[in-house]
């Protein structure tokens, strides 16, 4: 394998392995913001289907974040040691909501079904789920606009809060926030037999989708200012017009798909669209892991160290992904809340 | 608080706290699937019950586990940027090997727990040991990188930066192997014995209970070897300490000055100024035996290393002490009970053998943590040893003592969670209590 390319290689999973944490585990963050803003008479009918669906699945799919983690400190580890610094006090918080999230729906899940038990976990388990990813949001903003730099002097404020608190962070936020909604609402129009049921969550997902439109504008207008990395990326370059004409048909492609009530359609749209969003933004920081100044090539750890991961990723791959698929294939092939076949063996008497 | 001191706490409390869950991410496994197994051989709905309730608490405490093992993997970054920056490229491959064990084994996980109604049994029951092994194998992945940071293998330094970085020499450290089987042992014996002393306990009010005597028989079935094993894979552990970490030795022994016929002090206060330890009672030559098979042994004291490089060496001294004792009465506890098998006694009707196991319910965890009290603080001042000081891999963010609190104060509130869950959920014996009246002995199975 050409030297010069393995970090490149590195980069591509690594922001692959992003991508699908976005997908899988940000529809599982997601499903926690739709548990707080249930509406309507079905509230409750609402939850429980969110519940069912996350329920097999949330753990595996958290494990994108640690592999993007390990991947970041392993192959970049300069890059690791950068973020952990600069963005602690995001990053500390991002690491509160996610221990709450998780506890609390589990707490939720096995503590007694009495309604108020119920109700301070689900209350728990939603805020965080609409805090974490604002914070994740707000990071990915801070790096994407080129401030975690390595120390910019001056006082505490200068060095640990500003790189992150900045409009056009919090506009990443709010777009990580409302794609997870809009991904979460897209999937659960599938994850329920109930016809009202899907009617509300095709109301979820149209309002989630003209917030993520909203939330895109909102970055891409405070790019130019605030992060001349992105905008030159998704703007000037060569490949930004094709691609923002691909992120395009697939959002109008899901909103058609939920219009129309094709919502396999959607579903696989939405896919294309979330990808187009964190391609975009990997894409437009190329050739950068933290910009302005650490580089893929720089900051890459030594080749030999590339090359063994690359044989890790490729005979993990082999026994995660049939294992993966094996897991959705399971769960996923029809709604969360189907009735479950008849139990075999059960207690006889 | 110093910041430094800060960062190691909340490190500490950090590992600490995920270690509980960690070890019974290892060790419930194994108590799920034979049970589920002897449920599928038996048809005995009692071992259905039984693998069901600690299926339960297993996604409990894995569901905490994992949550708590992210806030590691970004508090290396957080608290330790200079160490991952020089370290990260060295011990990532088994940081990696460890984040495909895990993520294998969530999956599997989820598909055991929701999947009763959905897969066949056969399927289910495969499923549960993917768990286990998996478990078990991502354990083993994170104790290498720590058998890393003891015996630092695979790079040269030059001018302060790892160069000739050889991930697959820094996997197979001089230290990896004891500390790994060593762990994995502890893990079956914490898990095995905790199970055993909770059910030995309610067995003491309610012994007739069937629910409790096969939940007895199958965790000391899991428990009961490993704590056997586990004084046998300690003195190898001790034996590589010496050979590699003299210093760590000394504390965990207290051994100020050098010299051959070195004792073994049991208990005592190690004097740090005095450079003697007060109040012990010494075994002598019993050190030099145990380290390097040979009574007269010369054995490195304290004395051969600067003050600045030595850890804390009363704390030290005293979890070393701790965990060997603590060990020690599990691996009693273990052999009388298999004695008592042996003799066709009934476990769960022996009611001194029943105290004691009840007795022994926290200890093999209490154990864990000293024997990483041992480890982690029998290491300082050094974050990699001989290589890199702790006080020289920190943050430079002030103010740590903020985060400190913060985590600590939202484990605790999360442990007590955790341990009213797992009373009210899973150990109270099943409500509608049809087997409380079942007699059956164990023995009879």
């Amino acid at each position: 394998m050409e030297p010069a390319i393995l970090p490149d290689i590195l980069a591509l999973i690594l922001a692959l392995s992003l991508a699908a944490y976005v997908l899988f585990g940000g529809a599982d963050f997601g499903g926690g913001v739709w548990d707080l803003f249930a509406f309507g008479p079905r509230k409750q009918r609402q939850r429980d289907v969110i519940s069912h669906s996350i329920a097999p699945i949330w753990e595996a799919n958290h494990v994108w974040l640690i592999l993007a983690i390990v991947l970041t400190f392993t192959c970049f580890p300069p890059a690791f040691a950068r973020l952990g610094t600069v963005l602690h006090i995001p990053l500390s918080l991002m690491l509160v909501g996610i221990v709450l999230r998780g506890s609390a729906f589990i707490f939720r899940s096995y503590d007694s079904q009495e309604v108020r038990a119920q109700r301070r976990w689900g209350r728990i388990f939603a805020i965080a789920s609409l805090v974490t990813p604002l914070l994740l949001g707000i990071s990915i903003g801070a790096v994407a606009s080129g401030r975690v730099v390595e120390n910019p002097g001056g006082d505490f404020a200068a060095r640990f809060v500003h790189p992150w608190l900045t409009p056009f962070s919090f506009s990443i936020g709010l777009l990580a926030l409302t794609t997870f909604a809009f991904l979460a609402a897209v999937f659960l129009t599938m994850e329920t037999t109930d016809a009202e049921l899907v009617e509300d969550f095709r109301g979820m997902a149209l309002f989630a989708g003209v917030a993520v439109f909203g939330a895109a504008l909102l970055s891409l207008s405070l790019a130019p200012g605030q992060a001349p990395l992105m905008q030159e990326g998704l703007v000037a370059s060569a490949w930004a017009l094709p691609f923002h004409i691909l992120t395009g048909v697939a959002a109008v492609v899901v909103l058609a798909g939920l219009w129309l009530r094709k919502f396999r359609l959607a579903r696989i749209a939405v896919g294309v669209q979330v990808l187009c969003i964190v391609g975009g933004w990997a894409l437009a920081q190329y050739p950068y892991v933290v910009p302005p100044d650490l580089t893929i090539a720089g900051s890459a750890a030594p080749d030999v160290t590339l090359r063994l991961v690359v044989g890790i990723l490729a005979v993990g791959g082999v026994i995660l992904l049939p294992s993966l698929f094996y897991l959705f294939r399971v769960f996923k092939s029809g709604p969360a809340d189907r009735p479950e076949r008849p139990a075999r063996g059960h207690f006889n008497g | 608080m110093p910041d430094l001191l800060a960062a190691r706490s909340q490190m500490a409390v950090s590992l600490g706290f995920h270690i509980l869950f960690a070890v019974v991410g290892i060790g419930m496994p194994v108590l799920m699937i034979v049970a589920e197994r002897r449920w599928q051989k038996t048809g005995d709905a009692v071992y259905l019950e039984l693998a069901r309730r600690w299926a339960k608490g297993t996604a409990i405490l894995f569901a905490v586990g994992a949550v708590s093992g992210t806030v590691l993997s970004f508090e290396l970054g957080l608290l330790w940027p200079s160490f991952m920056k020089f370290a990260g490229a060295i011990i990532g491959m088994p940081f990696s090997l460890e984040g495909f064990a895990f993520f294998t084994e969530a999956i599997f996980l989820g598909i055991y727990l929701y999947g009763w109604d959905r897969i066949s049994r056969r399927a289910h029951l495969l499923a549960g040991i993917m768990v286990a092994v998996s478990g078990a194998a991502s354990g083993v992945f994170v104790v290498i990188a720590n058998a890393w940071m003891n015996s630092p293998t695979g790079f040269d330094m030059i001018r302060g930066a790892a160069v000739n970085v050889d991930p697959i020499a820094g996997m197979l450290n001089p230290m990896a192997f004891q500390q790994t089987l060593h762990m994995t042992l502890a893990a079956y014996a914490a898990t095995g014995f905790a199970v055993a002393g909770i059910h030995a306990f309610l067995l003491l009010f309610d012994k007739e209970n069937a629910f409790h005597r096969r939940a007895l028989a199958i965790a000391l079935l899991v428990g009961g070897p490993a704590a056997v094993l586990q004084p046998l894979s300690g003195h190898h552990s001790a034996q590589v300490v010496a050979e590699y970490q003299p210093a760590k030795l000394a504390s965990m022994e207290s051994h100020f000055v050098t010299g051959r016929h070195a004792p073994i002090l049991l208990g005592g206060w190690p004097d740090m100024d005095a450079r003697r330890v007060r109040f012990a009672i010494p075994i002598p030559g019993a050190l030099s035996l145990l380290a390097f098979n040979d009574p007269d042994a010369l054995v490195k004291g304290l004395d051969r290393f600067p003050r600045r490089d030595w850890p804390h060496v009363p704390t030290v001294h005293i979890a070393f002490q701790l965990m060997v004792a603590l060990g020690t009465y599990l691996a009693l506890v273990a052999l009388w009970g298999g004695w008592l098998a042996m003799r066709r006694h009934d476990h769960g009707s022996h009611r001194w053998f029943l105290r004691a196991l009840a007795l022994a319910a926290p200890m093999g965890f209490i154990a864990i943590e000293a024997g990483w009290t041992v480890t982690e603080v029998g290491r300082q001042p050094w974050v990699v040893y001989g290589v890199l000081r702790t006080a020289d891999a920190v943050t430079p963010m002030p103010g740590l003592i903020v985060p400190f609190l913060s985590f600590t104060l939202l484990y605790c509130f999360l442990g007590i969670i955790v341990v009213w869950l797992l009373y009210n959920q899973i150990i109270r014996s099943p409500r509608p209590t049809e087997w409380s009246r079942r007699y059956s002995p164990t023995s009879s199975r």
